[in-house]
Order: C-alpha cells, then sequence, then structure tokens
C-alpha cells in the first residue's frame, strides 16, 4: 500500500478498494471459501442445528493493552456462539472506516483477527468495507456475525431450561479486566503492573468444561456488559431462582480493585471479555473447576455461588466482611463504548 | 490493598460487632449525613451485622438529592442557549427538572459534558473561547473549595469564559436544621471527607448546642462500625461529644488552605434544600469580587416555574422521617432507570443505595 491513510475512494468500490481488500484483508484472513471471492461465502451445513449470532464493535480506543477492536470483535462474537454450547464455524465481517484512518492500525486490527480467528479455529468467510468522511464514525466499528454447530444435547443452554436448585456458579477467573484495562487507557493512566483486558476466545476453554462433564453444565453466559452481576440477575429472573454468592470466592486482581476503588466501580458490574459464568450441578461442579483449573484460560477459575430454591427471583451477596446485600441489574451508563 | 485491607478486616469487624451488641440496651437513632457512607452501609452490609434497636438513618448528606428543582432547571436553561457548553459531575445529567433532565437537553442538541473536576471544566473553556462554559458547582465543603480554586485559577489565567453556578452547600446549617425541625437524632456519624477540610470545630458548637454526639469516620467497615461503637458508648453513657474515629486523614484544624479559599471567593447565602425548604446561610454563591465568574448573574435566562412532583417522599427521606422503602412511588414508579426523585437518581441517594443493596 503506497497510502498511509484510509480515503473516501477506498470504500469507493475502484481500485483503491481493491487494493485495500487485496492487502489488508484477503491476505491475512486467507481460506477457501474467501479467496473464491463471490458475493456470498458458499458453506456447508453442519448436520447439527445451527447457532446464529451478530455483534458491534465501536471500543473506544481502538488499541489497549490487551487486545485491539480487531480481537475483540472475533472473540466476542466466538465467545457468544460459544456459551451458548455451539462450537463456532464462519464468521462475517463488516467495516466502517473513517478517512484518515491510519492505514498501519488498520493493518494491526486485522492481523489481530486473522490471528484470534485461528487461535479460536474459525475462519472469517467473508465481508464488507465501506468509508465514511471524517468526523462520520470514530476510527474503526466492525461488525462481526458468527454460527456454529449446535450438539443436540447442549441445547436450552443458553436459555437456563435445565438449572436447578443446588446447582453450582462457578466463573473461569478475575473480574473486571477489561473495564479496568479500557478505564484505564481512556483516563492516560498507568498501573504498576498494568491492567491487560482479559479479551480471548473462550470455545476452546468451553469444550474442555464440556468433556469434563457432558451433562453437568446448565447454563453459560459470557460476562461482558454489565459484567458478573448482570449474569447473574438475569439468570435469577429468567427462571425466577434466588441466587446467593460469596464475595470471597469472586477472583479480582489486586490492582483491578485499586482502579476501581479509585475511579468509584464496582467489579462485579465492570465488563469482562474473557470470562464464561457456567452452572453446574452440584455433584459435577468440582470436576468441571478442575478441568478449568487445568487450561490456561481457566487457571484461577472459582466455585463463587448457589442456586436456591425457586420464588421471587433475588440475588444475594454475603458480603467479605460478613454481612449480606442485594444485587440488582445495572442501572444508567456505566461506561459507554466499551466494546 | 494498603489502606483498604486493613478497614475490611473480617477479625477487627468481628470485634466491633461483638463489642456494640454487648454495650448497646437502649433504641438508638444515628444519621450519617454524608451520601458515601449511605452506600458504605449498604454496600457492606453493615445494618445486617447491628442489634434491631440501632437505626441508622440517612441525612441530608448527598449533595445531588439536596439539591433543589430549581437548580435543575436554571442549569436546562443555560444548556439550551446555543452559546453555553454546560459541565457538570455525572450524577446531576439525570436529575429531573420541572419539565426536563439535562440528559434530554443533551438528546436534544444542547452541549452537556460530564467532567470528573472543576479544573476539567476550566480547560473546556480554554479550549473553547467562542463559549461559555459553565460548571455547576455542587457538593458540601469538600469540592466547594475545588470550585474556588477553579474561579480562582480562571482569575490568574485570564479565562474570560469560565462561570460556575453555584449550589454549594454548607454541612453545619443543615445538621441544626433536622434538629431544629424535630427530627429525632441521638447521634451524628459525621463525614469523613467534608471534616478533612472543615475540622471538628462545627461538631464541637453542635455537639454543645444540641447535647448530641459527632463521631467523625470514614467509609470502609471498620470506620464505619468504629464511629457507630464510639456513638454507642457516649449515648450509653449520657455523654454525648465530638471524636475523630478517622484520625489517618481528619485533624480537629482540617485543611485551613482549602477552607480560607473557600471563604476568599465564596460567601454565605440563603440556600434551598430539596425536602427542607430554605435554611439561611446554610449556601454559597460567589462573592462580589468572583461575580464576573456567576453564571447566575452575568448570564440571563429565563426558569420556568418549578413544579414539585406529587407523591415523591425524597423530603422526608432526607430529613431521615422515613425510610426510601416508605415511599409509595419507591420501586415501582420510581426506579434507578426511571427516576422521579432526587434520592433515586443519584448513586449515593439513600433511595438508590436501598434499592441497589437491600431491595
Amino acid at each position: 500500500m503506497k497510502r498511509t491513510e484510509i480515503r473516501l475512494d477506498h470504500g469507493a468500490g475502484g481500485s483503491a478498494a481493491r487494493e485495500l481488500i487485496e492487502h489488508i484483508f484477503m491476505s491475512r484472513f486467507a481460506n477457501p471459501v474467501l479467496s473464491a471471492a463471490s458475493d456470498s461465502a458458499v458453506l456447508g451445513a453442519p448436520p447439527e442445528r445451527m447457532a446464529f449470532t451478530t455483534d458491534s464493535h465501536v471500543v473506544k480506543p481502538v488499541e489497549f493493552p490487551g487486545g485491539n477492536i480487531g480481537k475483540l470483535a472475533v472473540a466476542g462474537t466466538v465467545n457468544d456462539l460459544a456459551v451458548s454450547g455451539a462450537k463456532p464455524l464462519y464468521l462475517s465481517a463488516g467495516f466502517i472506516l473513517e478517512e484518515g484512518l491510519s492505514i498501519e492500525l488498520l493493518e494491526r486490527v486485522v492481523e489481530s483477527m486473522a490471528r484470534t480467528a485461528e487461535e479460536a479455529g474459525v475462519a472469517i468467510v467473508t465481508g464488507d468495507t465501506k468509508v465514511v468522511e471524517r468526523g462520520s464514525c470514530d476510527g474503526i466499528f466492525i461488525t462481526t456475525a458468527g454460527v456454529g454447530a449446535l450438539p443436540d444435547s447442549r441445547a436450552g443452554i443458553g436459555a437456563a431450561l435445565h438449572v436447578q436448585p443446588g446447582d453450582r456458579l462457578i466463573i473461569n477467573g478475575a473480574l473486571a479486566e477489561h473495564g479496568a484495562a479500557i478505564v484505564c487507557a481512556r483516563n492516560d493512566l498507568e498501573t504498576d503492573p498494568v491492567i491487560y483486558s482479559d479479551c480471548a476466545p473462550l470455545c476452546d476453554l468451553i469444550e474442555t468444561m464440556f468433556a469434563a462433564s457432558p451433562e453437568g453444565i446448565r447454563f453459560m453466559r459470557d460476562a461482558t456488559r454489565g459484567g458478573l452481576a448482570t449474569v447473574v440477575c438475569e439468570l435469577a429472573d429468567m427462571r425466577e431462582f434466588r441466587i446467593e454468592l460469596e464475595e470471597d470466592a469472586l477472583p479480582v486482581k489486586e490492582h483491578v480493585r485499586g482502579v476501581c476503588e479509585m475511579f468509584g466501580f464496582d467489579p462485579l458490574y465492570l465488563a469482562n471479555e474473557g470470562k464464561v459464568v457456567a452452572v453446574v450441578a452440584k455433584e459435577e461442579a468440582q470436576a468441571v473447576l478442575s478441568a478449568m483449573r487445568s487450561h490456561p484460560l481457566g487457571r484461577e477459575a472459582a466455585i463463587f455461588g448457589t442456586v436456591g430454591e425457586p420464588g421471587k427471583s433475588r440475588v444475594t451477596m454475603n458480603t467479605s466482611i460478613g454481612g449480606s446485600r442485594v444485587l440488582q441489574l445495572l442501572t444508567g451508563e456505566q461506561l459507554p463504548r466499551i466494546c | 490493598m494498603k489502606y483498604i485491607d486493613e478497614y475490611r478486616d473480617r477479625a477487627l469487624i468481628k470485634g466491633l460487632v461483638a463489642k456494640i451488641n454487648a454495650e448497646s440496651t437502649k433504641p438508638v437513632r444515628l444519621m450519617e449525613v454524608c451520601g458515601s457512607h449511605t452506600m458504605a452501609i449498604q454496600k457492606f452490609g453493615i445494618p445486617a451485622l447491628l442489634p434491631e434497636h440501632v437505626e441508622l438513618l440517612s441525612g441530608p448528606g448527598c449533595p445531588v438529592c439536596v439539591t433543589d428543582i430549581g437548580y435543575v432547571d436554571h442549569a436546562v436553561a443555560l444548556a439550551r442557549r446555543s452559546d453555553v457548553i454546560l459541565t457538570t459531575f455525572g450524577d446531576m445529567i439525570r436529575v429531573p427538572g420541572s419539565t426536563s433532565t439535562l440528559q434530554s437537553v443533551r438528546g436534544e442538541g444542547a452541549a452537556v459534558q460530564v467532567v470528573y473536576s472543576s479544573m476539567e471544566a476550566l480547560k473546556i473553556a480554554e479550549n473553547n473561547p467562542d463559549k461559555k462554559v459553565v460548571f455547576l458547582g455542587i457538593g458540601f465543603e469538600t469540592t466547594s473549595p475545588t470550585t474556588a480554586a477553579a474561579m480562582q485559577a480562571a482569575r490568574n489565567r485570564n479565562i474570560g469564559n469560565f462561570f460556575v453556578l453555584s449550589a454549594h452547600k454548607l454541612m453545619k446549617p443543615a445538621m441544626t436544621a433536622l434538629i431544629d425541625d424535630g427530627v429525632k437524632i441521638d447521634g451524628y456519624i459525621c463525614p469523613g471527607h467534608v471534616s478533612i477540610v472543615t475540622g471538628t470545630a462545627m461538631y464541637e458548637e453542635i455537639s454543645a448546642a444540641y447535647k448530641v454526639g459527632c463521631v467523625v469516620t470514614g467509609f470502609e467497615p471498620v470506620d464505619v462500625l468504629q464511629g457507630i461503637d464510639l456513638l454507642i458508648s457516649q449515648f450509653e453513657a449520657g455523654k454525648p461529644g465530638v471524636e475523630i474515629a478517622y484520625k489517618r486523614l481528619v485533624t480537629p484544624a482540617g485543611n485551613t488552605k482549602a477552607w480560607d479559599l473557600m471563604w476568599e471567593v465564596l460567601e454565605p447565602c440563603t440556600a434551598n434544600w430539596r425536602g427542607i425548604g430554605d435554611i439561611p446561610e446554610s449556601g454559597m454563591a460567589p462573592r462580589e469580587t468572583y461575580a464576573e465568574f456567576d453564571a447566575a448573574r452575568m448570564i440571563p435566562v429565563e426558569i420556568e416555574a418549578p413544579q414539585e412532583v406529587k407523591g415523591c417522599m425524597c423530603g422526608a427521606v432526607l430529613r431521615g422521617t422515613h425510610r426510601p422503602t416508605a415511599c409509595p412511588l419507591f420501586g415501582t414508579r420510581c426506579t434507578p432507570e426511571d427516576p422521579v426523585g432526587a434520592c433515586m437518581v443519584s448513586h449515593e441517594g439513600a433511595c438508590a443505595a436501598f434499592y441497589r443493596y437491600a431491595g
């Protein structure tokens, strides 16, 4: 590429657009379906049911410690499929680029999408690029959609259909790292050690969990915007359960706690981009926990709560000082453009 | 984490809880007058640790909650001017005025920006010389000196387009007004941050005049429980007095530099407190010598006639005579997503704290 910045003609469908697509996207996302370069990706359907999801990404800043908008766009959609119980297969990627965007930055973003897709075992099989005039978007926005194969035995996981009293709640590691990393990046705050976003594709970890207990996993969701508290409150609402959490059991790293204290955030409500909350049958919980801890993305996994009796949905937390309080859904805007 | 973990130490807390439970023999009403205390008490689940006859009341300590509706209307009117950039702490954005909020006028195209400090607002003024940048001065003695500092800096740096719309308030007149008004209070859990600036002289006056205990404390569970323990000891012994349970930050003399700066730039005025009404000499407004930075004097606007919401009990909640759950609107018509009264809007409001943590 001769130019260093995105110009409007990169989105005009002519030679500049073609150069951009070939040099930036095709070379990095290379796979047989994409290389066919037709207007649609033509795919073989899996024998099972299919899961299908989409997500738009507008994170600010575009790059942050531990990732960038590209990694987030791939991992986010992969994770939405994986927590539904599906094995992610194919993604699409739509880009809205602002005139003047650095091409070097775009290359880093695309590079990281390719790497994350490879790590997750998915292929980016179709895409689109639009360029808007300066000021009409903020650098780069990416929309990804994804399809995955959903084995029959895992249907109903996203809807918590099989959750029962006594089931345990498990998380794969420490909370609030993505949210805290973004807060630090936006406020030019350097912590020692640096806080890295936990952004990562969770499909391999989740397959490890299913391998340890094919029948015992009853619900999963990734704890993104609104954090862990939101997932647990939504779970309580879905099936009208009481849920009891233990504050002491929830892992939060020291420097993340520090940032939360300073800005007045509750780590339970800050976004994660590589955390899954799972509800697991009581008798299977230890086996799933051990399997998670054997995986690089689950080293700090912890059991942090119990599903109680059905009734009015209510989430309570036994606080670390021995008191008790209620958890509610997040209200208002906590951090806009977190993902 | 240093300065946090020590004050959340379980053994210390257990000891304090046991001591309070052993010591306290009769019903006692303690009021905190700081929004951060309201939140800390609910967030850590402290009421569950105390004997039932220890009643914790939330007083008028959340600066957003005590701001009267007319002030919000004034801010909305300023924001609607095309030559104004209105800057404010985030909590004010959603507080309902008579017919609108700053959030709604922002949606309609008004320039309303959330800032974390008065100095950030000053910077916006510096960067936008063709606009009038108005900062909403909200808060007690903790934040008033920072507003004063921004006004002084504006003068020193010749920034002529920076203005303050002040709703700053003083803590002491509110504390005495409540007792004068007949609210029964056996002890005040005094605000830690305010006291860093004010010191404890004002509590000495209150304690002597009203025979009420005043204990300054911080915001971690050990701080709060130690404050409650000291107040209960005083109450049981019948010897109300002034004590500091937050010595790592609060001194009897306070921060004299901040205090002097506040009085140099601002002067007392009658202020309207939501739920309480007018209290003489309880507000802080720019002095004549700083009039050129006073939005109220310098930027004329037409303000709509204030309309209070029917059924909202924020006033009674702020006076500590009713708990948030006693309000018929609580949790039904008034929730944090769609608040009616200011106590539900502010993160530190008593209703929001009850809704979030004690539901």
